[in-house]
């Protein structure tokens, strides 16, 4: 159905909801309308959850604990499954609906969170709503959606040393901006993008929204099929056979044309660190803390003071000269088994520095629990890092997990924004590998210097 | 939702890009319900001290902003989550417009279906208009959705058209919401949900 506007009914395939979404469910009370299709609908609390514990009462603030109590009230009420905070499987939304093959290729996927971007990597198109978007889901299953711009972001080439999939997105937004794919849906592609393993196209896709875009996405191919397959809710037999052939027609033609299309050579790409408070500032770690009074345009110039000024940042020091006091390993973008293992190559055989408080967040129960069958969780505690639960915890700090002002916290998040990790926090945004590096030497560091030590030894 | 009036009204500056989401309204705040008046969490870190008492530097604290209606901002502005709380916050302070060269894509959807108008023009014509109501403080911009005009607050009154979708527009001015408008669908909406659910080729179940 197209609306004179150009808009056109998109059907909703899979719908998250979470523990932001009462103000959504109270909208259809007061209209007194139903949710129409709750088999399509999935409920994790992952905000207002604890990290220490699995216990409500651990939710200290009675607002917040009604948050986690109204979702499971109202997934009840309507039918919809529910993964609770009682539940083996809970963790973040993110993580869940790939990993419960829940997200699959082909579909459409939304939720009342911005990185809902996440799921693109699957090869569904999955982009994040408001609150009124998200009523108008429950009651109908459906958006009215206007034809996305296209953007093709090509990377070709093999990937040095320490450098994963965080760097490559932050060196992508470093490179077009934090606006530069506003309007726009990214199609990842190019050699690099095919290497990647499911994990590092889901953090990938998963920071899509910081260049503006609302979804990214990346063709499904023989990773993404065997990452799918045998999880629960993907397709098996015959059906498994008939969906493959299906998502292997979804791919972009061959000479298809975008809007926008953008290269980067894998090879350029060293492991990134950001040092202002937009994700677009983001720049090698052998680089220094950008100069205000070398930038020749006013606003910029204004805005680079500004955002120092927050960091508490001298132009010129080496990023690596920068000590930090906290560093937090997880959340949708980097909270998957993968970036823990990478973390944990780095933390073995070593110790957080003295005076850093290092975090180990999984993004859901089963990773955590995969992580303590394979020793990772050993490795992080003895080096001093607290293991918690799954949850959201340090990246916007809704449920109570921030750092104190004035710290600066190396955080494998999405989001640098000012006051994103407590008021007055310093963010600095990396990869699980280079907030490992920073939690052992207490500064930001380049890992590659840690890789080779091991290697020697 | 309210019908869209024309405006009249003081006009803020606020000209930082990348104006994210959590600077309009801090996570802290987000386990508040719709019945709140979101309007004191406005810009909460900037606008208030530690301390509580009012940053009397931020802008909309100077006496000549203070009945502000329209804010002015810079590109990108409210980028990041999509939490409508940003919206709600803007609105229930007072703001019914915020001209800028490009919004986030979330919250722009979220402002139109609040009664909140965003509106995107020319980036030179937004640096224009932040310069006139940041030399003028207290001055007016006239916005008109039906004839689709902002006018400029300085004695110039130069007149810049803004295009919005039709749909969008006939929805703020009769303050009507799109739920309603969909729900008319909803048979063709299950005879489509009825033929998807059987894992058919869905470009069979368009009709």
């Amino acid at each position: 159905m197209e609306r004179d506007d150009g808009k056109v009914l998109l059907y909703v395939d899979k719908h998250w909801v979470h523990d932001v979404t009462a103000a959504a469910f109270a909208l259809l009370r007061q209209r007194n309308v139903a949710v129409h299709m709750p088999s399509r609908t999935f409920a994790s609390p992952d905000h207002y959850i604890p990290t220490i514990s699995r216990d409500m009462a651990d939710i200290a603030d009675p607002e917040k604990r009604e948050m986690v109590e109204a979702l499971r009230r109202d997934a009840a009420s309507a039918g919809i499954s529910l993964f609770g905070l009682d539940d083996p499987r809970q963790g973040i939304m993110h993580v869940l609906g790939p990993e419960q093959g829940l997200s699959l290729p082909g579909e459409t996927v939304v939720c009342g969170d911005s990185h809902t971007s996440t799921h693109g990597a699957m090869g569904a198109l999955a982009f994040g709503i408001g609150a009124t978007e998200v009523a108008h889901v429950l009651a109908t299953q459906t958006i009215w959606q206007h034809k996305p711009k296209t953007m093709r972001i090509l990377v070709d080439g093999a990937l040095g040393e320490g450098v994963t999939a965080k760097d490559v997105i932050l060196a992508i937004i470093a490179k077009v901006g934090a606006a530069g794919a506003n309007g726009h849906v990214i199609e990842y592609a190019g050699t690099t993008i095919e290497s990647l393993t499911m994990e590092g196209r889901l953090t990938l896709c998963n920071m899509s929204i910081e260049a503006g875009a609302r979804a990214g996405m990346i063709a499904p191919d023989e990773t993404t099929f065997a990452y799918a397959k045998g999880r629960p809710h993907a397709p098996s037999g015959e059906a498994w056979e008939r969906a493959v052939a299906q998502w292997r027609t979804l791919a972009s033609d061959p000479g298809a044309c975008f809007d926008q299309e953008v290269a980067l050579d894998a090879s350029e790409i060293l492991p990134m660190v950001t040092w202002g408070t937009s994700p677009e500032n983001a720049l090698p770690i052998t680089d220094r803390v950008p100069d205000p009074a070398q930038m020749p345009e006013p606003e910029k110039r204004a805005a680079c003071e500004r955002m120092l000024g927050h960091m508490g940042l001298v132009p010129g020091t080496r990023m690596t000269d920068i000590p930090i006091d906290r560093v937090f390993i997880g959340s949708c973008t980097n909270g998957r088994i993968e970036d823990l293992r990478n973390a944990a190559s780095i933390v073995r055989g070593r110790k957080v520095a003295d005076g850093v408080e290092a975090w180990v967040v999984p993004g859901s129960g089963l990773i955590k629990a995969q992580a303590e069958a394979e020793g990772i969780d050993q490795i992080f505690k003895s080096a001093g890092f607290q293991w918690r639960y799954a949850g959201c915890s340090m990246c916007l700090t809704t449920n109570g997990d921030m750092a104190a002002p004035g710290q600066r916290c190396v955080s494998t998040t999405n989001r640098n924004f000012v006051g994103r990790q407590g008021a007055g926090v310093r963010t600095h945004l990396a990869s699980p590998l280079m907030a490992a590096a920073a939690a052992v030497t207490g500064r930001l560091t380049d890992v590659r210097t840690l890789i080779e030590k091991a290697e020697q030894t | 939702m309210k019908p869209f009036r024309p405006i009249d009204a003081v006009a803020v500056p606020l000209a930082q890009p990348n104006f994210d989401t959590d600077q309009i309204i801090p996570s802290r705040y987000l386990q508040k319900l719709r019945d709140n008046d979101f309007g004191i969490y406005l810009f909460r870190d900037l606008r208030f001290r530690k301390d509580g008492s009012e940053n009397p530097d931020f802008v909309i604290n100077k006496p000549a902003y203070r009945q502000g209606k329209v804010l002015v901002a810079e590109r990108n502005f409210a980028c990041g989550s999509s939490r409508e709380h940003a919206v709600w916050a803007l609105y229930d302070y007072g703001f019914q417009a915020v001209i800028a060269p490009s919004f986030g894509d979330i919250f722009f959807n979220n402002a139109l279906k609040n009664g909140l108008l965003p509106i995107v023009l020319p980036y030179s014509t937004v640096v224009d208009l932040l310069a006139a109501v940041e030399a003028l403080p207290g001055s007016h911009i006239r916005i008109d959705l039906k004839a689709q005009t902002v006018t400029a607050p300085d004695e110039t009154e130069t007149t810049h058209a803004f295009s919005i979708d039709p749909f969008s527009k006939h929805c703020l001015l009769n303050g009507i919401d799109e739920l309603d408008y969909t729900l008319g669908y909803f048979d063709r909406i299950k005879e489509f949900e009825r033929c998807h659910n059987k894992q058919a080729d869905i470009r069979d179940c368009l009709s």
